[in-house]
């Protein structure tokens, strides 16, 4: 396969996925306003937002002080943040326009069928009138990008290129949600033994767990109440939790194995090592080094593996 | 004017091939003929036919009016039709060849030797390379259009050849998807020539020009990238015959065999069909700014590892001024007479032609041999009596400039208007591709001029396009 459309169907595959996640986050968030809080939490967790995806710099030059309706539109239907969700969603039809022969017909619709929807959407006006009802559209839009794919393409090099891209996107988009929430929060976390509103971690956590659809999941695997180390473990470290950082990162490292070339041989080893530290490791650990350290750590590495992708099969 | 209509004929009455059709089409209410339009609309959109308009924002994109009223053939005009386009074609690559190697028709006096060689297509680094099967116009567009003669009969005339790279085959075939799609009823009871064997027969081709030296040829489409106006056409060929869409940069000349890069390290090209004009391909032998070729291409072609489709060079071929010596050639080359009309083309530098154009000047369009677009052009009936004797002198000073041809009338369809059906004037651009053999899938791209009154067919200008319907019996 050219490394052009290598490339392609890789960022591809990141950018609807960085779509889907976007509008997960925003969700949570749009949903949490619902609740009794006050105005600096809400705050907060609108700059926490930001914060995630690296944005804060480039909204405070747009918009200056932090509402949340221009968070909301920025985040949506901004066309100058490459970020948001319309710009993500274009730059995944714009990669898929550049390799529709290495796509199948029904991938290739399915796209551009969502670029072109997604337009009217916004232009009608939803982000801001019914902005829950459009987060929905683009996480159904995209699981729908997903199961065309795995149902329509030949399991080739075009279909593990796409894979390594979709979970590369995740893995990042889950570290920075949990960095986030843990980080930003950890006083209110620490403080909750010392009588703070109980209720307010449950709905805190609860809101976590659901924007990676991960809620029903905790309650079937613990039976027990919601606790910060649990969330942890369950995005971390669960191999069968379909957006944690190991199942991401033994997905990468499958689908790496199947294109694997002569000069991949260091970017393997990498994606194998840390797919299986992720499989074998205990929180405890990652407890003890820090959760935001090892986060940290965790982005840094799966940065450098992209950039290793990159070098090896996407510029060749 | 009177113009030859391919449904209705002179007294009213409904031509046999169209009978059926008609037939058809008078009992469809209203409301769902517009509910299909609307369909196919969607359907353009979604799948993403569309083609770039330039000069707009990046990313502009629209839709070429697709009109539901087919273009039918009867078995027998495109049996004729089919015979007189293998005809044309063979000749047209014998001509090629010739004028790349002995050059025996300059000799022969046919051709005068300054049309080819003092031409801006001929292209001199040409010389002397054997093309396998000596083939240099592989996919060829030979546009059609049919006027009223005489006898009052439709009858075809060859308008231009298209030898360097003729486009709007994907419309040939997603315009019949579409009319299946939408009325697959139509189809059981008619008979209808299917077309959608044509990447099949493409790839073929292709493979049969490959150097001899590759057993497994790699096949190519080489593509200016996605914001040409064709891209959607490269996209969809690479992607109906299973292979790769390259850009220049993808591609690269060592020890003079091209390779792309690839996820797995180089990988042998064997034959590009390229979809690049002559002048950008090379930046070593042509235009040396052009960032959409491959340096070194010549090179390995010089050496007989990789071929291109079409070869380097074929403008010499299909300019305005080498085509009224078509039948010529057609007679030089094969020794038959030509099976399809040109248009009637009197070459000015002949003292008698001249004699003729200049007493018939006001029924006559005149064009300028190396003129494009229109320009440098007389269109003797819309002219001004002052407008014709001025451009009578400026004939006189250089003869060997001008052609001259009847203004055609062009045949009309119905086509569905703003007022509902009405006549619109129409081509037929039949893709001609050449390998081992000359095959033809039968058809074509319609184009239909949507403006009343309008002979424009062309896309930029707001044509649009019809299915075409060759009957089997």
């Amino acid at each position: 396969m050219l490394s052009r459309t290598a490339d392609h169907l890789f960022w591809m595959a990141r950018y609807t996925e960085r779509a889907e996640n976007t509008a997960r986050m925003l969700d949570v968030h749009v949903q949490s306003a619902l609740l009794p809080q006050g105005a600096e939490a809400m705050h907060l967790g609108w700059r926490g937002l930001l914060g995630i995806s690296e944005l804060t710099a480039a909204y405070t030059e747009r918009h200056g002080e932090i509402e949340a309706d221009k968070v909301l539109d920025f985040m949506v239907c901004d066309t100058g943040n490459p970020s948001s969700i319309q710009s993500c969603l274009r730059a995944a039809r714009e990669n898929a326009r550049a390799v529709r022969g290495a796509i199948t017909t029904e991938v290739w619709e399915t796209v551009n069928q969502t670029w072109l929807e997604s337009q009217r959407l916004l232009a009608g006006g939803v982000g801001r009138l019914d902005p829950g009802a459009f987060f929905e559209w683009v996480k159904y839009r995209s699981h729908l990008s997903r199961g065309v794919t795995s149902g329509t393409m030949l399991q080739d090099e075009a279909f593990h290129f796409l894979r390594i891209g979709t979970f590369l996107e995740r893995a990042d988009n889950t570290a920075r949600l949990l960095d986030v929430k843990f980080h930003a929060l950890q006083s209110d976390f620490y403080g909750s033994t010392n009588g703070r509103v109980q209720e307010h971690d449950f709905y805190h956590w609860s809101g976590v767990l659901r924007s990676v659809s991960a809620f029903e999941v905790y309650r079937k695997v613990y039976r027990d109440v919601i606790t910060p180390e649990r969330v942890a473990e369950l995005l971390i470290l669960r191999p069968d939790m379909p957006r944690s950082l190991a199942a991401c990162m033994m997905a990468v490292n499958t689908h790496l194995q199947a294109v694997a070339n002569p000069q991949s041989r260091e970017t393997l080893r990498r994606a194998g090592l840390l797919s299986a530290q992720l499989q074998f490791g205990r929180l405890d650990d990652i407890m003890a080094t820090g959760l935001h350290a090892y986060l940290t750590h965790f982005l840094e590495r799966i940065n450098d593996l992209g950039a290793g992708i990159s070098q090896d099969f996407l510029a060749a | 004017m009177r113009f030859y209509d391919e449904m209705t004929s002179a007294g009213g009455g409904v031509r046999p091939h169209y009978e059926q059709y008609a037939h058809w089409l008078a009992q469809q209410p209203p409301d769902t003929i517009s509910a299909k339009r609307e369909e196919a609309e969607l359907i353009f959109r979604r799948v993403g036919i569309t083609f770039a308009v330039y000069g707009d924002q990046a990313g502009t994109e629209r839709l070429i009016p697709f009109d539901l009223i087919p273009r039918i053939i009867p078995a027998a005009e495109w049996k004729h039709l089919e015979a007189g386009l293998k005809q044309r074609v063979t000749a047209l690559n014998r001509f090629i060849h010739d004028v790349y190697h002995e050059q025996e028709i300059l000799k022969a006096g046919i051709v005068p030797p300054e049309q080819v060689l003092g031409n801006a297509q001929f292209r001199p680094e040409m010389m002397g390379i054997d093309l396998p099967h000596h083939v240099y116009a592989q996919i060829a567009g030979i546009d059609i259009v049919r006027a009223e003669n005489a006898q009052g009969e439709g009858e075809y005339y060859v308008l231009e050849d298209n030898l360097r790279v003729p486009s709007g085959v994907s419309y040939m075939l997603e315009n019949r998807r579409m009319m299946m799609r939408l009325f697959p009823g139509l189809f059981a009871r008619h008979g209808v020539a299917p077309v959608a064997h044509y990447p099949d027969m493409l790839l073929e081709k292709l493979r049969a020009v490959a150097p001899p030296s590759a057993s497994e040829p790699t096949v190519v489409v080489l593509t200016p990238g996605m914001y040409n106006s064709a891209y959607f056409e490269h996209a969809f060929l690479a992607q109906q015959m299973g292979v790769e869409l390259v850009e220049g940069q993808d591609l690269f000349v060592k020890d003079d065999f091209v390779y792309m890069r690839t996820t797995q390290g180089p990988q042998r090209v064997d034959v590009i069909y390229r979809r690049i004009d002559d002048d950008f391909l090379d930046p070593q032998v042509f235009r040396a700014d052009s960032a959409i070729g491959c340096a070194g291409l010549m090179r390995a072609l010089r050496a007989g590892n990789v071929n291109l489709a079409n070869a380097i060079g074929t403008g010499v071929a299909d300019d305005k001024s080498i085509y009224p010596y078509v039948p010529r050639m057609i007679e030089f080359y094969l020794g038959e007479k030509p099976l399809l009309n040109n248009v009637p083309t009197r070459l000015c530098r002949e003292p008698d032609s001249l004699a003729y154009v200049l007493e018939h000047l006001p029924e006559l369009v005149v064009k300028e041999v190396h003129g494009a677009g229109g320009y440098g052009m007389l269109v003797g009936p819309a002219s001004t009596q002052a407008e014709i004797a001025a451009f009578a002198e400026k004939i006189k000073v250089h003869p060997e400039h001008y052609i001259a041809q009847p203004t055609l009338a062009l045949s009309t369809c119905p086509t569905y208007v703003e007022s509902g059906i009405a006549p619109r004037h129409i081509d037929l651009r039949p893709f001609v591709l050449s390998g081992k053999t000359v095959s033809i899938v039968p058809g074509g791209l319609t184009r239909v001029a949507l403006a009343e009154g309008s002979l424009v067919v062309n896309s930029s200008q707001g044509g649009g396009t019809k299915d075409t319907w060759v009957l089997e019996k």
